[in-house]
C-alpha cells in the first residue's frame, strides 16, 4: 500500500484506566506490541475509530516510557464517546505525532518549572512533568498547582498522590472549587490559589486548562510580576489533516497543528483574538 | 515556436487524446463552459473561462483517502486510492496556471500529500493565452500576464492559427510527437501579446491597489470596523471558496456501509459555521469571522507564510457568481481605501 502523511497505522488499546466520571485514559501499542513512535512532550497525535470519525489528543504519557503511548481523554463528543464506551483489545487507528511540543531540551533545563493545570488540561501537561521528573538533575524546583471541580475529578490523582507528591524537590498544590467532606485539602479557584501562593518570579510557567481559568491565572501570574514571555501554553482547535493543509486550525497566520500546539502568551499576544 | 491552422484542431486534439486523455474546456448541455474529456467532434468554448476551476483535475472535489475493514475489534487497512494516468489539460488560462503554483505550496510542502502530487506529475498543462480579458478580471494585480501564461506548453490562438511554445522538458516531449505543428515565428503572437496587453490597461480592475495587504498587515486589518458591513449580507452559501481556483480547504469524512469504511476527503469552507466548530466551543461564532478568515487567509496569511504570495490569482469567478454581489475586489477596495 502506498504511504501518506493521512494513512495512519493501526494500533490496539491494551488497557484503559478510569481516571474521572469523564476522563479514562487509554494505553496503546502498535499491532506489533511495541510503541507505535517516539514523542516530545506536548505533541499530538490523532486517533480514530472507522466509521466514527479521527480526532487529535495529546499524548499524555511520557517520552520516557518505553512500551506505550497513553491518552487521557475527556468524554465530550462523538470520538470521546465512543472511546469512552469501548473495550481492552480494540484496534484504532493512529497517527502522529504532530506538533511542536514544549521545548524541554532548550528553554526549559536548568529552570525552576510552574506547572498549573484545570480539570483535563493535566493531560499535556502529565507528559512533560514526567518527562523532567525522569531527567530530574536537568530542571530546577518544579511546582505543581492541579485544581478540579471535586476530588473526584482529579484526573491522575493515584500516581499525584503516590509518586509525586512523595518526591523530593516536587511541591504539589492540589485544590477543588468546593467543599466535600472527604477533602481536608485546599479549597478554591486555580486562578486565586496561584495567587495566594504568592510564588517567586524565577520560574518557568506551564499552564492548561479552560479558557476561563487560563485567562484569571495568567492575570494573576501577571500580578506577581511574571513576563507572558515565561508563559507557555498548549492550544487546541479542530482539525482534519493535523499537517497544516487541511485549512482549519489556524490562528492568523499560524496553525496549531503545526506551529503549535505549544505557545508562548507573548506569541499568542502577536495573533489575533481568535480562539 | 510552431503552429497549426486553426481548422485542424481536431486532428491535434485526435493526436493528444490518442496519446494520453485529453480535457478540454468546452461548453455543457446548459451552455456552461467546463473542463471535459475530449471525445470527436468536441469544439473549444468560446468563454474566457471555465465555470469551476482547473483545480478539480489535481485536487478533486471528492476523493478517496483510504478504506478500512472491520471485524469485531480487529480493523485492516484497504488501498482504495484512485488509479490516475497521465493526462493532458488543455485551454487553461494564465490564472489558473498560477493557481497550480500556490496549491502546489500547500500540498507539495512537507508533509507532501501524495494524492496531489500523483496528479500533478501525471497531468500535462497546455496553457492559453486571453484575447478578450473580461470586466470580472483582475490577474494583472498579481503580475500575472494574460497574454503569457504558464505550463508545460503555451497556446496562442488567432483567427487562423493556434500557436504552441513548448515550455518544459515534458512539454517538448509531447510536441515532439504532434507531426501537424509546423514551425514558425513569434510576430503573429508578438502583436496579439501587445493588443492583449492594452485592454488589460483598459479593464475596470486594472489598477486595484493591493498594498494595504501582504504579510505582516495582520494587526492593521484584523479589527477594521469595515468587517462588520463587508460581512453583513454574506448567507455562507460557500460558493467563492467551491469556485476559486487556490481556495484548498478540505473535510475528511467517512462512508460506512457495515463491512467496510471508506475515508474520504472533500472540499470544505471556511464560510461554514462547522468548519472549525468542536465539542470544546465555536472559535469563529458568527459569519464576521467566517468570511474575514477567507480574506485574511488569502491577502495576508498566505502571504505571511509564503514569502508575499497572495492566494489569489484575478480570475474573477467568485465577483461572476456570489449571490450577494460581495467579492474579494470589494474587499480589498474597501479596506485599503480605509488605509489609506
Amino acid at each position: 500500500m502506498r504511504q501518506d502523511p493521512l494513512i495512519p497505522m493501526i494500533g490496539q488499546v491494551t488497557n484503559i484506566r478510569v481516571d474521572t466520571p469523564d476522563v479514562k485514559t487509554f494505553r496503546v501499542v502498535g499491532l506489533d506490541g511495541k510503541k507505535p513512535f517516539v514523542h516530545i512532550p506536548g505533541q499530538c497525535a490523532m486517533l480514530s475509530i472507522p466509521g466514527v470519525g479521527e480526532a487529535l489528543f495529546s499524548i499524555t504519557s511520557s517520552p520516557t516510557e518505553p512500551d506505550f503511548i497513553e491518552f487521557s481523554i475527556k468524554k465530550c463528543g462523538c470520538v470521546t464517546a465512543w472511546l469512552h464506551a469501548m473495550e481492552p483489545g480494540q484496534q484504532v487507528t493512529i497517527r502522529g505525532p504532530y506538533g511542536n511540543g514544549f521545548p524541554v531540551d532548550t528553554d526549559f533545563a536548568g529552570k525552576d518549572l510552574l506547572f498549573i493545570a484545570g480539570g483535563i488540561g493535566l493531560a499535556p501537561l502529565h507528559s512533560v512533568i514526567n518527562y523532567c521528573r525522569h531527567y530530574r538533575s536537568r530542571y530546577g524546583k518544579i511546582d505543581i498547582v492541579y485544581g478540579s471541580r471535586s476530588k473526584q475529578d482529579l484526573v491522575d490523582f493515584e500516581e499525584i498522590l503516590n509518586v509525586w507528591c512523595k518526591e523530593d524537590g516536587i511541591n504539589v498544590h492540589l485544590t477543588i472549587d468546593r467543599e466535600q467532606p472527604d477533602w481536608d485539602g485546599h479549597v478554591g479557584f486555580v486562578p486565586n490559589y496561584v495567587k495566594e501562593l504568592g510564588f517567586d518570579t524565577n520560574k518557568t510557567v506551564v499552564m492548561c486548562g479552560p479558557p476561563v481559568m487560563i485567562k484569571f491565572t495568567l492575570a494573576g501570574l501577571m500580578e506577581l510580576g511574571f513576563a507572558r514571555e515565561q508563559v507557555y501554553t498548549t492550544m487546541e482547535l479542530k482539525m482534519k489533516c493535523a499537517l497544516g493543509k487541511c485549512g482549519r486550525c489556524n490562528i492568523g497566520s499560524k496553525y496549531v497543528c503545526k506551529d503549535g500546539p505549544v505557545f508562548r502568551f507573548d506569541q499568542l499576544d502577536a495573533l489575533p483574538d481568535e480562539y | 515556436m510552431k503552429k497549426l491552422p486553426r481548422n485542424q484542431l481536431d486532428s491535434l486534439f485526435a493526436a493528444l487524446s490518442g496519446l494520453q486523455k485529453l480535457y478540454i474546456p468546452s461548453d455543457d448541455a446548459s451552455g456552461q463552459a467546463k473542463f471535459t474529456v475530449y471525445e470527436p467532434g468536441m469544439t473549444l468554448t468560446k468563454n474566457l473561462n471555465t465555470v469551476r476551476s482547473a483545480k478539480d483535475l489535481f485536487f478533486p472535489q471528492v476523493e478517496n483517502l483510504m478504506g478500512f475493514k472491520v471485524t469485531g475489534k480487529q480493523l485492516e487497512l484497504i488501498e482504495t486510492r484512485d488509479v490516475t494516468e497521465p493526462f493532458v489539460l488543455f485551454g487553461v488560462r494564465a490564472c489558473d496556471c498560477r493557481s497550480f503554483e500556490i496549491l502546489d505550496k500547500v500540498f507539495l510542502a512537507e508533509p507532501v500529500d501524495t494524492y496531489y502530487q500523483t496528479r500533478r506529475e501525471n497531468g500535462l498543462i497546455v496553457s492559453m493565452a486571453c484575447t478578450r480579458p473580461e470586466e470580472t478580471c483582475f490577474c494583472a494585480a498579481f503580475d500575472i500576464d494574460p497574454a503569457a501564461p504558464a505550463g508545460d506548453v503555451s497556446c496562442w490562438m488567432d483567427e487562423e492559427n493556434l500557436y504552441w511554445q513548448a515550455n518544459t522538458e515534458k512539454g517538448e516531449t509531447l510536441t515532439a510527437g504532434l507531426s501537424m505543428l509546423a514551425d514558425c515565428d513569434a510576430e503573429a503572437v508578438e502583436s496579439q501579446q501587445a493588443a492583449t496587453r492594452e485592454i488589460m490597461q483598459k479593464l475596470p480592475l486594472a489598477s486595484l491597489d493591493l498594498s494595504a495587504f501582504g504579510a505582516g498587515k495582520t494587526k492593521e486589518l484584523f479589527s477594521r470596523p469595515e468587517w462588520n458591513q463587508l460581512s453583513e449580507a454574506c448567507l455562507g452559501c460557500g460558493t467563492c471558496t467551491f469556485v476559486c481556483p487556490t481556495c484548498q480547504c478540505y473535510d475528511i469524512q467517512e462512508f460506512n456501509n457495515g463491512k467496510t469504511v471508506r475515508r474520504f476527503r472533500c472540499w470544505d469552507s471556511c464560510m461554514y459555521s462547522d468548519f472549525t466548530r468542536m465539542s470544546a466551543g465555536q472559535p469563529r461564532p458568527t459569519q464576521l469571522e467566517r468570511f474575514r478568515q477567507r480574506f485574511m487567509h488569502k491577502l495576508v496569511y498566505f502571504p505571511d507564510n509564503n514569502k508575499g504570495c497572495f492566494s489569489c490569482v484575478g480570475c474573477g469567478r467568485c465577483l461572476a457568481k456570489c449571490p450577494i454581489h460581495m467579492n474579494i475586489v470589494k474587499v480589498i477596495k474597501t479596506l485599503g481605501e480605509g488605509t489609506k
